[in-house]
């Protein structure tokens, strides 16, 4: 139930995987007729994908992961352009490693415009275009939030972008956009989707973990964040991980074929159990985009508030049951501070610990849902035994709840 | 789904918290049911925390007059497991042996109610320093009622 944290590696990845660790294990970068062959299955990865996404073989730049990717896209294209101007536009919701990256650019000068999103999650093409300056060089924008599930309108970004472009006659800002929650089951066309910059990783779609693709437009400059042997286009040095790479452009294939009728059925199983859920707890609220329009949140994604108990408490009794989901409760983060895209949502405090993610997945069944239903209200009934807490508003207003002390 | 499924601490350690840790979180002791509060008749109480900052405490307690023991320490927690767990150890450390005296309750530290638990992660220690404050709180809502406004002293 936390296939958003990662996936198991799909068994005809693996496959496609195993001949590149010991049998065709030759560095890519030799001449000699085994590394030639080593170095076909990369081209062969790096074509497959450039399809899948719309674009050139030579703009798939091939990574460690998502993290490296979103850290190589925003110091490279930053530091890179930095001449043009120290402007940078981003949301509040992003992942960490967009996140931390831009907050570092502050530091070091630049000037940085986080949008607020409504209480969905949703930033509007709008609100990116009214942030807009002539010393903005970089956006960056999150296709789909990890917590929540709320899909962001990218393309109308970046065409607004693109307007803006060509009204001011310039070739900035560049756009870019973190597609890891998104690449399982959304469009990646990067021509409908108008991005310069992209980020994929393997772990969140069934693909080996520690291989990412940053998708880079031809006409956009870089730096690179690691120099050495000059592999990837002088981009990223370093001998490629060619079995992740056979593995992570399988499993965007396998995504690709299957991405329909799989969401359709994810979609049923989310929306039953939240329909569950509500059945059987009282004072529950979700988080995030309603669960009926496919266009605004990923079909596997439910993220929700159980007022008066506390996330992490939650999550240890269900993990005694075999369970395993998150909590945007700040006892699980190591800074003690609940989750930023819940709070960033408006959501009060005392909603985001007791928020529960479930995240579905391909072995997700309807029995594994009456599974955790047959376990969830008696422990969240527990809970409440032990709290003190008994919150008092209507949990679907999103105000900051008055509580009684007892 | 496995039913063996652990939470694993970096060392590899299978659960993130020691074995008395876990019993009194899933067993926890000395816990006041809702609806029971009414009737119990505290000889004081204390409340610290609030569900914003994520752990809140509530902690009744009988006392009798003569020796000053705490003869009997109820509590509820909203908060993680080791907020649950501390409360629990503390309720069990001021009423076992026939009942701690208030001074010496009023001296219980953090660290005790820790090295009792066999100690917590480091970013969970805070929700131990909760359970010795609602202690504290307590009493000097016990000193109060008990007209001995002068003993009162600082949480």
């Amino acid at each position: 139930m936390d296939h958003a944290a990662t996936t198991p590696v799909d068994l005809a990845v693996k496959k496609a995987m195993d001949p590149y660790f010991c049998q065709h294990y030759a560095n890519p970068s030799g001449l000699y007729q085994s590394s030639r062959e080593v170095n076909g299955a990369l081209n062969d990865a790096r074509r497959k994908i450039a399809e899948i996404l719309h674009a050139l073989p030579d703009n798939i730049i091939f990574t460690g992961g998502g993290s490296e990717s979103d850290n190589l896209a925003i110091f490279g294209a930053a530091r890179k352009h930095q001449k043009s101007g120290k402007h940078i536009i981003t949301t509040k919701i992003e992942h960490h490693a967009v996140l931390l990256p831009i907050e570092q650019l502050q530091k070091e000068g630049f000037e940085i415009t986080f949008l607020d999103v409504d209480e969905c999650g949703r930033v509007t093409a709008e609100q990116v275009k009214k942030a807009l300056r002539h010393d903005t060089i970089l956006v960056s924008i999150m296709y789909a939030n990890n917590e929540i599930g709320t899909i962001e309108p990218i393309a109308e970004i970046g065409k607004e972008i693109l307007k803006w472009r060509k009204q001011n006659n310039t070739s900035y800002p560049f756009f870019h956009s973190d597609a890891c929650q998104a690449a399982g089951s959304l469009d990646l066309n990067v021509e409908k989707l108008h991005v310069d910059l992209m980020t994929i990783n393997g772990s969140k779609i069934y693909g080996p973990k520690g291989v990412g693709v940053l998708f880079k437009i031809r006409n956009v400059d870089i730096l690179p964040l690691i120099f050495g042997g000059g592999q990837e286009m002088r981009l990223r040095s370093g001998t490629e991980n060619v079995p992740g790479i056979v593995g992570i452009a399988k499993a965007l294939e396998n995504a690709r074929k299957n991405s329909k009728k799989e969401n359709l059925r994810l979609r049923k199983l989310r929306d039953y159990f939240w329909q569950q859920i509500q059945d059987k707890i009282k004072k529950v609220r979700l988080n995030g985009p309603e669960l009926g329009d496919e266009t605004v949140r990923l079909p596997n994604n439910l993220n929700v508030s159980i007022l008066d108990v506390e996330g992490e408490a939650l999550l240890l009794y269900l993990d005694e049951y075999g369970i395993m989901c998150s909590t945007g409760s700040a006892c699980t983060s190591q800074s003690l501070e609940p989750s930023h895209v819940l709070t960033a949502c408006g959501l009060p405090y005392e909603y985001a610990h007791g928020s529960l993610r479930f995240t579905l997945g391909k072995s997700t069944t309807k029995q594994d849902i009456d599974y955790i239903m047959e376990y969830l209200p008696g422990i969240v009934e527990r809970l409440r035994e032990v709290s003190p807490v008994n919150l008092t508003c209507d949990p679907k207003k999103n105000f900051h709840p008055k509580y009684h002390q007892r | 789904m496995s039913k063996e499924a652990k939470i694993r601490d970096k060392e590899g350690k299978a659960w993130l918290y020691t074995d008395v840790v876990k019993d009194h979180f899933f067993n926890p002791k000395n816990l006041l049911k809702h609806g029971e509060e009414e009737n119990y008749n505290a000889d004081a109480s204390g409340r610290v925390g609030s569900p914003a900052c994520g752990d809140e405490m509530a902690l009744w307690l009988k006392i009798d007059k003569k020796s000053e023991r705490i003869t009997e320490c109820k509590w509820q927690t909203f908060g993680c497991a080791s907020a649950i767990a501390s409360t629990s150890m503390l309720s069990v450390m001021v009423t076992e042996n026939g009942g701690m005296k208030v001074d010496d309750a009023l001296k219980i530290k953090p660290q005790d109610i820790l090295a009792r638990l066999g100690g917590l992660p480091a970013r969970k220690v805070h929700c131990s320093v909760l359970g010795d404050q609602a202690l504290r709180t307590a009493i000097n809502d016990w000193f109060q009622k008990t007209g001995q406004n002068q003993r009162i002293i600082n949480v």
